[in-house]
């Protein structure tokens, strides 16, 4: 008789457990944007400051927020990143900065720079794992109330903070945090620095102060350049285009509206009563459904009813974007170019999510005219830095026939010219295609209106290119007749024999005569007093680090 | 030439030029402006009593202007070149005249072509020959051979010098570019001109000048202005009748013919001194390629394309209907045929037959 053998299964079985996000990241830290030191530095800075920014307008202060990184030799830095924010109140700060996937904006339909609540925790793992060291937090709400200050680590197998230090302690700002972090990192200059990062928030965020201090101990003020705080964003209901079933069915369960009807109009924008009539109908549900009881087929139903009914856009309001002017602005700040234009597309849809696209151009001027086209990358007022070919961005500018505007392009590559092009996309939900936040999604909703904002800057952009090659062609021309007056008085000269005085004022009468009938030369060469050379200047990698970066 | 302006009086034309046109405009602040005839087929009229391109009124204006600029710098500066030649009773030819500008920096000639027309431009304004400017062609004039004595003069010397037409043997008198100074003598009955090299060979060699008492006459293509004034003299001071013996193509007639009788379009302010009126049209005619059932080429576009340009805008083909028939005809039988082509009837054919045939009766030659 065989002796009865336990099933292998079972054995597996035993290997067989729950892996908690935190140990997920740990393994796969390069989704988060945490590749390699330099990277790494980057994205930490980028968290804690996108965080400050999106907590100070929240709250309508005018964010001003101090970054400091310090060398703490063999590749240690410490972050140091504070704001005025309102602060966080004690019992959620361990929470946020030590628990992955914990947040606020994942849940509302709101345009915000996070949106996981992934981001600074992931940076707290990533310390606590190449240095051993707990982050370290103060935080304040109010003048009545006392500053809190945390160290934490994450237990990565439960995905809990770990608080080992916690006290009160006197805190000369009324209300704010602050985050400190050791980390393994690089610092260099040049393309996707932090520095470079920081200016290009600068650019687009004109309302924030940034006091930057970086390794080699330089301070940086960008100062605001507005006291406007940006329109503080509306939050807004999904819309029924793009809702996807899964997340219907979530919400029918824990929603506490009794009918169909009225879940649909309380939880959905752009949904009033006849249009949740009509998609009843188109479902063939009845209006009344209790929401609870609405299965599974149902729910797929009225998926169908809802592509069935005409329901209009959602509405735009809810995004802020930056605007052609400060856009503008900021581009003139960076670059000395000869002509700038900017402009807002008004707000479209995609899946459901309403989002609005907005091109700036710089042409001309010091900039490099043999290289490719500088792309600057913008979702939701964050600068992108990475991962430009991945980008939905860079998709929609290849595409784009920039020979119509004066610019050479070969198949398949950005177009060649001295021009910076900054393109910004603010969204409810800007879809990334990644959790490290570097590229668009390739949605063509979103590739067709980028194009479409390029084409507008683009038309501009050509009248401008073909009115400089015409004043340029006509000064070539002045100049010709200028080469040719003088022999027209010579040979009078010869042929008349008068004396040298008189041969002078023949041509300059011929001249005048000439001029007169060309009329007056059109300027078209503007100055632009906005630019910055320091400024400018910033984020720039220095001669010395470029070669240091090719030998690497 | 009717009569030759001095030196001095064509030195005070090209300087009052500069003066009234380009000089006291500028100082009046008014554009400059040059006038010259217009030189082109549609600026000529024919009438055969005066028998030659006539120009009409049209006048060219050159206004300084950004893109007229260089050609009227030029312009003036070839006049003022001129004017230094003509003084010092000097030549330039059209060549030397393109090196001479090499000078004027910015100003000179980038081919030949460009100072050339400058040139015609130059002439036309003046309303005189080119020569009188001192500025002399490159291109040979034409071969003669036959009953002619030309009178001529030592360079060095001023000596007479007579030339003996009818002893070069089997070779031939090349004349000189200019002609004006040239004499002649001679009792022969008329004048043969011809189109091709290879046709006055074949004359020469048999020596068809002697069995005809004629002058034979080498064209080598449309005869030159020198050409045309030697003929022109010849013919008229010992009063010879010219007959015109070239392929049977609208270049041979459209070209050729019509040029050396009536002079072209574009040296119509020059032409009543530089044709000959009286020449008249041996052949080889549309009729004789089915007379005489020459060997023939099919006409190619180009050639349908001149004849029908010929019908529609060369005053004198228009002015004459027998041109007009001869060219319907070819235009019909759109073919060819060259002078040579005779030779499918023996290689001497056409000394022994064509020729004395067509001389039987020259009132039938073509106008």
């Amino acid at each position: 008789m065989e002796k009865e053998e336990i099933p292998i299964a079972i054995e597996l079985a035993k290997k067989q457990r729950e892996i908690s996000v935190a140990s997920f990241f740990e393994k796969n830290r390069h989704l988060l944007g945490f590749d390699n030191p330099r990277k790494s530095l980057l994205t930490t800075i980028k968290e804690a400051v996108d965080n400050s920014l999106d907590a100070c307008e929240e709250a309508s202060v005018l964010p001003e927020i101090n970054v400091e990184v310090i060398d703490m030799q063999n590749d240690r830095f410490r972050v140091v990143v504070e704001d005025n924010g309102p602060g966080i109140v004690k019992k959620q700060i361990p929470n946020i900065f030590a628990k992955l996937l914990y947040g606020s904006k994942f849940f509302k339909l709101s345009q915000s720079r996070g949106q996981q609540g992934i981001g600074i925790s992931a940076s707290v793992l990533y310390a606590q794992l190449t240095t051993g060291k707990p982050a370290r937090i103060t935080s304040r709400i109010g003048k009545k109330h006392d500053a809190h200050y945390y160290e934490l680590h994450i237990d990565t197998h439960k995905n809990k903070p770990e608080i080992i230090k916690e006290e009160t302690l006197k805190w000369n700002k009324d209300h704010g945090t602050k985050i400190e972090l050791d980390l393994e990192g690089s610092y260099q200059k040049g393309d996707q620095s932090v520095d470079q990062y920081l200016k290009q928030t600068a650019i687009v965020n004109p309302h924030v102060t940034l006091i930057y201090t970086n390794p080699k101990a330089e301070q940086i003020i960008f100062p605001k350049a507005s006291d406007q705080l940006p329109k503080k964003p509306v939050e807004i209901k999904p819309h029924p285009y793009g809702i996807e079933i899964g997340v219907l069915m979530s919400m029918l369960k824990l929603t506490e509206n009794r009918t169909l009807q009225s879940f649909l109009m309380t939880e959905f924008s752009r949904v009033g009563s006849g249009t949740a009539k009509q998609i009843c109908e188109n479902a063939s549900l009845l209006t009344n459904t209790k929401p609870r009881d609405v299965t599974r087929d149902m729910s797929e139903k009225l998926i169908e009813g809802i592509k069935k009914t005409k329901i209009i856009a959602p509405p735009g309001d809810c995004i802020s974007p930056i605007g052609e002017n400060l856009l503008e602005k900021g581009l003139r700040k960076e670059i000395n170019a000869e002509f700038y234009t900017a402009c807002t597309r008004p707000p479209s849809v995609y899946r459901g999510n309403p989002f609005v696209v907005e091109v700036g151009i710089a042409y001309g001027g010091e900039q490099n005219a043999e290289g490719s086209m500088e792309l600057y990358r913008y979702a939701n007022r964050v600068p992108l830095l990475y991962q430009q070919g991945a980008c939905a961005v860079t998709k929609s500018v290849i595409n784009t026939a920039w020979r119509n505007y004066g610019l050479s392009q070969s198949r398949g590559a950005l177009p060649v010219g001295p021009i910076t092009v900054a393109v910004h996309i603010a969204s409810v939900w800007v879809p990334f295609t990644s959790e490290s936040k570097e590229a668009i999604a390739h949605y063509p909703e979103i590739i067709k209106e980028i194009k479409l904002a390029l084409q507008e800057c683009g038309r501009k952009l050509a009248s401008y290119v073909g009115k400089k090659r015409r004043v340029q062609f006509e000064s070539k021309k002045r100049d010709y007749i200028k080469t040719f007056i003088p022999h027209v008085g010579q040979a009078l000269k010869d042929l008349i024999g008068f004396k040298k005085d008189e041969e002078q004022e023949v041509e300059k009468l011929l001249a005048t005569i000439l001029e007169k009938q060309r009329g007056e030369l059109e300027k078209v060469e503007a100055e632009n007093p906005e630019y910055d050379e320091e400024f400018a200047k910033i984020g720039k990698s220095e001669k010395g680090e470029l070669d240091e970066e090719k030998k690497q | 030439m009717k009569k030759k302006s001095s030196n001095v009086d064509v030195a005070k034309k090209l300087v009052s030029l500069a003066k009234d046109d380009v000089y006291i405009r500028i100082k009046n602040k008014k554009q400059p402006e040059l006038h010259m005839p217009l030189r082109a087929l549609s600026n000529v009229k024919y009438d055969p009593k005066d028998g030659f391109f006539e120009l009409l009124g049209k006048m060219k204006e050159r206004t300084l202007t950004a893109s007229t600029i260089k050609t009227f710098a030029q312009t003036l500066r070839m006049m003022a070149h001129a004017k230094l030649v003509v003084e010092s009773d000097d030549i330039t030819t059209k060549r030397e005249m393109y090196y001479i500008s090499k000078n004027w920096a910015e100003a000179a000639f980038k081919e030949q072509p460009e100072s050339d027309t400058v040139m015609e431009d130059l002439e036309a304004m003046m309303m005189i020959n080119r020569e009188q400017l001192g500025f002399i062609p490159e291109e040979k004039g034409g071969e003669i051979a036959g009953k002619l004595i030309v009178v001529d003069k030592d360079p060095d010397t001023g000596k007479v010098i007579k030339i003996d037409c009818t002893k070069f043997g089997s070779g031939a008198y090349s004349i000189p570019i200019s002609v004006e100074h040239l004499k002649f003598e001679t009792n022969a009955k008329f004048i043969m001109a011809v189109e091709t090299a290879g046709m006055f060979q074949r004359l020469v060699k048999h020596n068809y000048w002697k069995k005809t008492n004629c002058i034979l006459i080498s064209m080598g293509g449309v005869p030159t202005r020198a050409l045309r004034r030697f003929i022109r003299r010849l013919s008229d001071e010992k009063k010879l009748p010219v007959y015109v013996f070239v392929d049977n193509d609208p270049y041979g007639i459209g070209s050729i013919y019509r040029t050396l009788k009536v002079g072209s379009g574009n040296a119509a302010h020059i032409n009543e001194f530089f044709c000959v009126p009286k020449a008249r049209f041996l052949g080889v005619t549309p009729q004789d390629v089915v007379d005489y059932k020459l060997p023939t080429h099919p006409l190619k576009e180009i050639d349908l394309k001149k004849i029908k340009d010929l019908l529609k805008n060369d005053p004198f083909i228009m002015h004459h209907e027998e041109w007009q028939k001869a060219l319907k005809q070819m235009q019909q039988m759109k073919v060819r045929s060259e002078q040579q082509s005779l030779a499918k009837w023996g290689l001497n054919f056409v000394i022994e037959t064509y020729l004395p045939e067509k001389l039987k009766h020259p009132e039938k030659f073509l106008p």
